[in-house]
């Protein structure tokens, strides 16, 4: 009992072909940047838009076939979608939105009433039963919108961004509330996401997309420990190169070496956290293996911390300190030299 | 304001003036050559209550017909591509540029004794020129891509992703149509019907040349107002200044509730 799908849609020039399987019960988040096809992914699955290739299956029942010729219409999937901005009817009370799904499948007024109200009761809002959406709240909507979409007991619970549309500084008590609310509904649920924060927070498994491709998956742990992208490298805030290793030197595939203490040979990836790449303005003496030259081309303050961007052969972003940053008059640019340990570089096949 | 003001040229400021003259003095002249004592024993004679209630039979009926055919003409000019979609958008705006009375001769080439359609009509016992049915048809005809354009404007700026919610929640097409589509259109739907009321109301060439010219059964108001121009000028003014608040009222209130007076 469970999500099964391989979701193939070329939509302008996204070409998005992902296989899934969601187990049942469990909760998973699709992480990418925007325009990596999340939400065509949704979309799809939901049977707003239709496949081009690949198939469909929940708990058994095939959704969508393309092979077989076989398409379910949105409204007769099990499915329960809370979209991004949360798109709830303007012209209908709090009530008689969550109420809609139960009304559109023949329940009477008064019983679809009367259960829609008790949904607003779990959510905390049964005071606002008669409430429209502007008179919401960014919080209070996106709980209207969540007992909208489980009000019918959908077995796949499918999220679009459920945080993006509120203000910064709501999200963490509306994700804890959210949390809670997912907790509660035992089905399979999926969602998306670009926050890996978010991700992490709602999420036990994680699959990363980009450019419509699965490009790593795993608990959240796993996937920061072990980016395998540059936007996951970007996520975590570490320096991602990938090349061929082999006696202890990964040779990069855009030219340059890194040294590695690693003895795994063959296609890795090497990460290089910021704080372990220290900058000279002369070329340095001494034990590190790993030296290159580039230019200082940023630096963004970070609290007691500077990162600063170097480019060149190997462009890399560095990790120091705003005394080091005046010290060698970083913010003016100008040739660099890297240094980085040999043990510093973590390794691993790609 | 102060500062706009300063920095039009003066030029504009004349030809605008001269401009909004342009449209205020005729109404001056109504005003002022008004029948006012008379007014209400003007309007109130049989042979122009027997127009004005003609005239509200048939610009309703025309709205009506019009709502039935125009909206979904909309949704398919709006909604769905298919080849000789352009095509068709020009052929049901034509006869807002048409001059009414080639409309009125089209129609008499479709729908008359010998037009396209008239044996087969005829067959059916039905006989539209010359008839109220007709001045309704004419009406119509000439009103109807008023609120076909409103409307598709309207389905155009509707946000369809309200349309996909309701379907993830279990509604069928006619249940999206009926709850969510169509109350999320509703201004559209208002404007454009009153337009096309409105429009209907005034509507003359197409109207005497389908549908004549007979009181009691085709001669509606604007049809009245030219014939006693002849023959009881004061009676012509007094509906005149009728259909000119009308459509004065439906102007005013459209732009103030509908098409944002900012």
């Amino acid at each position: 009992m469970s999500l099964s799908a391989r979701v193939g849609v070329q939509l302008g020039t996204l070409d998005l072909d992902l296989e899934l399987e969601v187990a049942d019960g469990e909760l998973l988040a699709v992480l990418g940047p925007n325009g990596a096809g999340k939400t065509t992914l949704l979309r799809a699955l939901a049977g707003l838009l239709p496949l081009q290739r690949g198939r469909v299956v929940l708990d058994g029942t095939v959704y969508e076939d393309v092979e077989r010729g076989l398409r379910l219409a949105p409204e007769r999937r099990a499915c329960g979608v809370v979209f991004q901005d949360y798109l709830l009817f303007p012209h209908l009370s709090a009530l008689e939105n969550v109420a809609f799904g139960l009304r559109s499948r023949g329940v009477g007024r008064r019983e679809a009433r009367s259960r829609a109200a008790g949904w607003l009761e779990r959510v905390g809002l049964g005071e606002l039963v008669g409430a429209r959406p502007a008179e919401l709240s960014g919080g209070q909507a996106q709980r209207v919108a969540l007992a909208r979409a489980l009000v019918t007991d959908p077995r796949l619970l499918l999220l679009d961004e459920p945080l993006s549309a509120l203000d910064a500084s709501l999200r963490p008590e509306v994700r804890r509330e959210l949390v809670r609310h997912l907790a509660q509904f035992g089905g399979t649920r999926l969602v998306v996401t670009h926050d890996p924060l978010e991700a992490a927070a709602l999420a036990t498994r994680l699959l990363v997309v980009e450019q419509g491709r699965l490009v790593q998956s795993g608990t959240a742990a796993e996937v920061t420990a072990h980016p395998r992208s540059r936007y996951v490298a970007d996520l975590v805030g570490v320096n991602l190169v990938r090349g061929q290793a082999s006696g202890g030197v990964v040779r990069l595939a855009a030219g340059g070496s890194v040294a590695v203490a690693d003895s795994i040979d063959g296609d890795v990836f090497a990460v290089i956290h910021p704080r372990a790449v220290a900058l000279h303005r002369s070329r340095p003496e001494g034990t590190p293996r790993n030296v290159w030259q580039g230019e200082a081309a940023g630096v963004d303050l970070l609290g007691d911390r500077a990162r600063v961007r170097v480019e060149g052969d190997l462009s890399l972003v560095a990790e120091v300190t705003p005394a080091a940053v005046a010290e060698l008059a970083l913010a003016a640019g100008g040739p660099v030299w890297m240094s980085v340990k040999a043990t510093e570089v973590t390794v691993y096949a790609a | 304001m102060r500062l706009r003001l300063e920095r039009t040229p003066l030029g504009i400021l004349a030809l605008a003036a001269a401009g909004g003259l342009f449209f205020v003095l005729p109404l001056l002249g109504l005003l002022v050559r008004a029948p006012w004592p008379a007014a209400v024993s003007e309007l109130t004679a049989p042979a122009n209550l027997v127009s004005l209630q003609l005239s509200l039979l048939t610009s309703l009926s025309a709205t009506a017909l019009a709502l039935v055919f125009g909206v979904p003409l909309a949704w398919v000019n709006a909604r769905l591509d298919f080849p000789g979609r352009n095509l068709l958008r020009a052929l049901v705006t034509l006869p807002m540029v048409l001059p009414p009375v080639v409309g009125g001769v089209a129609l008499l080439l479709a729908f008359g004794r010998r037009g396209l359609l008239g044996p087969a009509l005829a067959g059916l016992g039905i006989h539209l020129p010359f008839t109220t049915a007709g001045a309704v048809l004419a009406e119509t005809f000439v009103a109807m891509p008023f609120l076909v354009v409103t409307v598709e404007a309207g389905l155009r700026s509707l946000d369809a992703r309200f349309e996909d919610a309701a379907r993830t929640l279990g509604a069928g097409r006619w249940y999206v149509l009926r709850r969510v589509t169509l109350p999320a259109l509703l201004p559209s739907l208002l404007a454009g019907a009153v337009l096309c009321w409105a429009r209907a109301l005034g509507e003359f060439g197409a109207t005497i040349t389908f549908a004549g010219n007979f009181p009691g059964r085709t001669q509606t108001l604007p049809l009245a107002v030219y014939l006693e121009l002849e023959t009881s000028p004061d009676a012509a003014i007094m509906l005149s200044l009728a259909l000119l608040l009308v459509s004065l009222l439906v102007l005013v209130g459209l732009r103030q509730r509908w098409l944002g007076a900012a």
